[in-house]
């Protein structure tokens, strides 16, 4: 166990950034804090750091207390939002520097410079100053310059935020690539959430300074602990039901609900890849017109108005668009394969129902 | 990325202007004015005093300079220089320090009081220090009890010019530490530096160029300051005369070729400042494109990566 945090709270004055967070991370770990802005995911990095404090609570470092260790002597290497690099240093300087300190032999500190120019893909580059870089290139001395005194746990502050598209995929995959080939234990904040789930082997969930739910990234997709890392972790359609007849009803929808009596309100949620599309008006039991379609790449969304205008989204690959034929403005018969009640946010999620294992629901205006 | 930057801003200068683009009128005259201005205003002078100066020849201009009483002006004047700049550096970078990174009641009240010494007329800067230290003043019967002598000697006059040149380090400090943020000695923390090699060796460095502005505009007034000086020293010649204060006597006496060449030095020495500064640019420009040239040499030798 590389890292364990028990308990901890941090206070800003009257506001509580962090509140009572415990979790482990194990020693070569690529673990990911998640969470909207204002969770408290980064002040949770920067306390591991030593950069804050916790006002409550212990932080562990291989099983060493490391609350009353300053900064400096906590052997981290961090990595800061804009790279924080030095700008009167150029690329060999910038990543000597924490060697120089450390009072390295000058001739160990070039070889190690060296050797992490060569990982990093900088070589050629040392003589260059911070301004004479690329995003990408900045980002990776950055990461050069923190694993180069070789640190117990590297971290990284929303690692891909202050790059563009193109390079953000690049740099996930670096980062990818270079924790299985150095394998130190790598903790990075970010917001969102795919790439959390592209990058991460574990991803802990914070929002409004709790955390919501730790686990793998399929772990936390398929079981979500509760609504807000249901919602939070890919898009979700969320209903507000009553419950009549043993039926779980909002508008034209109805979703079986046998045994819970009536006026029980159940909050239902499902996946917009659970919303299945048909052209052929009696497939499905609802009717709906496909509103508009949203191009994402090989995945398309697509917004369905019920006559009700009641509006689900729903998710398919352009191929699968191609052949049933679909366009804006078009009528389809829709179903949803499956869902789950939605709990409150303290108590877990039921499994989800398949529609598929209970009857069909009875509409028969619609067919 | 410059190139890329000079390139299209230099494609945009042609037949077509563009959309943002003053008339060419406007433009021209707006150049000729300000050129115009320097000319009449600030070069025409400085040439006359240059040339005045020498209008007796080298001979006189030397003799005018080693005169003993223009000498000891001198070196007063390089001897307070010597002090105040080194006073100015430290305090500006504590309260540049303290205001930039640190979050405190009476921030405010601090900024205005480092302005005051611009708001205030270095004669009556000059006055206050006469009523708090002169012989009738509020500290005058303890100072004369122990023998110590302010106003009317030399540490008058550096207290008077340290309180005049007060503002300027601190002024081109505070936005430059400002706009640096606090992340690069954060990260110097977290490479395992202690403070004071945090301060040494990123701190100092990313606020070089404020700095080394700070200190030649300290430096020229701390020179050149005349009315906080006049009042405070009391003008003794050979001892409390100070190189503008030499000047004006001397140009009193009529004596307008040896009054022109010690103007012409104190113009020297400030001119000597902006010089020095010009060749530490003109280096960190060398070194720059030296570093962007090597690199280019090193990528077209191998395939580096450039996203």
């Amino acid at each position: 166990m590389s890292i364990e945090l028990k308990g901890v709270t941090k206070k800003f004055g009257d506001t509580t950034a962090v509140n009572r967070v415990s979790f482990t991370v194990n020693e070569g770990e690529l673990m990911a804090l998640l969470g909207p802005s204002g969770g408290g995911k980064t002040t949770v990095l920067r306390m591991i750091a030593g950069l804050e404090v916790p006002t409550e609570g212990d932080i562990f470092i291989r099983g060493q207390r490391v609350n009353d260790v300053s900064v400096q002597k906590r052997n981290i290497g961090f990595v800061f939002q804009n790279y924080a690099l030095f700008k009167n240093m150029n690329v060999f300087k910038n990543i000597a520097f924490g060697l120089k300190i450390k009072g390295w032999k000058r001739r160990d500190i070039e070889a190690r410079v060296a050797e992490l120019l060569e990982i990093m893909d900088l070589a050629g580059f040392e003589k260059r100053f911070p301004h004479q870089l690329s995003g990408g290139q900045r980002q990776r001395v950055a990461i050069a310059r923190a694993l180069a005194p070789k640190p117990t746990v590297l971290l990284l502050d929303e690692p891909f935020g202050a790059v563009d598209a193109k390079i953000r995929q690049e740099l996930r995959e670096q980062l990818v690539t270079l924790h299985s080939e150095l394998n130190v234990t790598t903790i990075f904040v970010t917001h969102d959430q795919e790439e959390a789930m592209e990058v991460s082997n574990r991803i802990v969930i914070f929002s409004r300074g709790n955390l919501e739910q730790i686990g793998t990234p399929r772990e936390v997709y398929e079981q979500p602990a509760n609504e807000f890392v249901a919602r939070f972790i890919g898009v979700m359609n969320v209903l507000d039901t009553e419950v009549r007849g043993g039926v779980a009803r909002v508008n034209e929808l109805q979703f079986p609900a046998a045994g819970q009596p009536d006026g029980t309100k159940l909050r239902i949620g499902f996946r917009p890849y659970a919303v299945q599309i048909s052209p052929d008006l009696g497939l499905f039991p609802y009717r709906a017109v496909l509103r508009h379609t949203f191009f994402l790449g090989i995945m398309l969304r697509l917004e369905l108005e019920l006559p009700s205008g009641l509006i689900l989204r729903s998710r398919m690959t352009k191929e699968e668009y191609a052949q049933l034929g679909l366009e804006d403005g078009r009528e389809v018969s829709l179903r949803v394969r499956n869902y789950r009640v939605l709990a409150s946010e303290d108590a877990p999620l039921p499994p989800e129902m398949e529609s598929n294992a209970h009857r069909r629901p009875t509409i028969a205006e619609h067919i | 990325m410059a190139g890329a930057v000079t390139n299209r801003r230099s494609a945009s200068h042609g037949k077509l202007p563009r959309g943002t683009e003053e008339s060419a009128f406007a433009k021209w005259t707006l150049i000729l004015l300000a050129l115009a201005f320097c000319l009449v205003f600030l070069l025409l002078p400085l040439v006359n005093v240059f040339a005045q100066a020498f209008a007796k020849g080298w001979d006189i201009y030397w003799r005018a300079l080693t005169h003993p009483d223009s000498w000891a002006a001198i070196r007063l004047t390089l001897i307070v220089a010597a002090i105040c700049v080194p006073l100015n550096v430290l305090f500006g970078l504590a309260a540049a320090w303290a205001i930039a990174k640190f979050e405190f009641r009476g921030k405010a009240l601090l900024i205005t009081l480092i302005d005051l010494p611009f708001s205030v007329s270095p004669v009556v800067a000059g006055l206050m220090f006469i009523v708090l230290f002169g012989a009738q003043g509020f500290f005058g019967p303890w100072l004369t009890e122990h023998n110590l002598q302010i106003v009317f000697a030399v540490p008058g006059i550096v207290l008077a010019t340290v309180f005049v040149t007060f503002p300027f380090v601190a002024r081109e400090l505070i936005p430059v530490m400002q706009a640096t943020g606090s992340e690069q000695e954060q990260a110097a923390l977290t490479l395992g530096a202690n403070g004071w090699q945090t301060f040494w060796h990123v701190t100092l460095p990313s606020v070089k160029w404020g700095l080394i502005y700070g200190v030649i505009l300290c430096n020229a007034r701390a020179m050149g300051e005349y009315g906080a000086v006049r009042v405070v020293s009391a003008n003794i010649v050979g001892e409390t005369q100070t190189m503008p204060l030499r000047v004006e006597s001397l140009n009193d006496q009529f004596q307008a070729p040896a009054a022109f060449a010690v103007a012409s030095l104190l113009a020297l020495l400030a001119l000597g400042t902006l010089v020095l500064k010009t060749i530490m640019e003109w280096k960190q420009a060398r070194d720059f494109a030296q570093a962007q040239s090597l690199q280019l040499s090193a990528v077209s030798g191998q395939p580096g990566r450039q996203d």
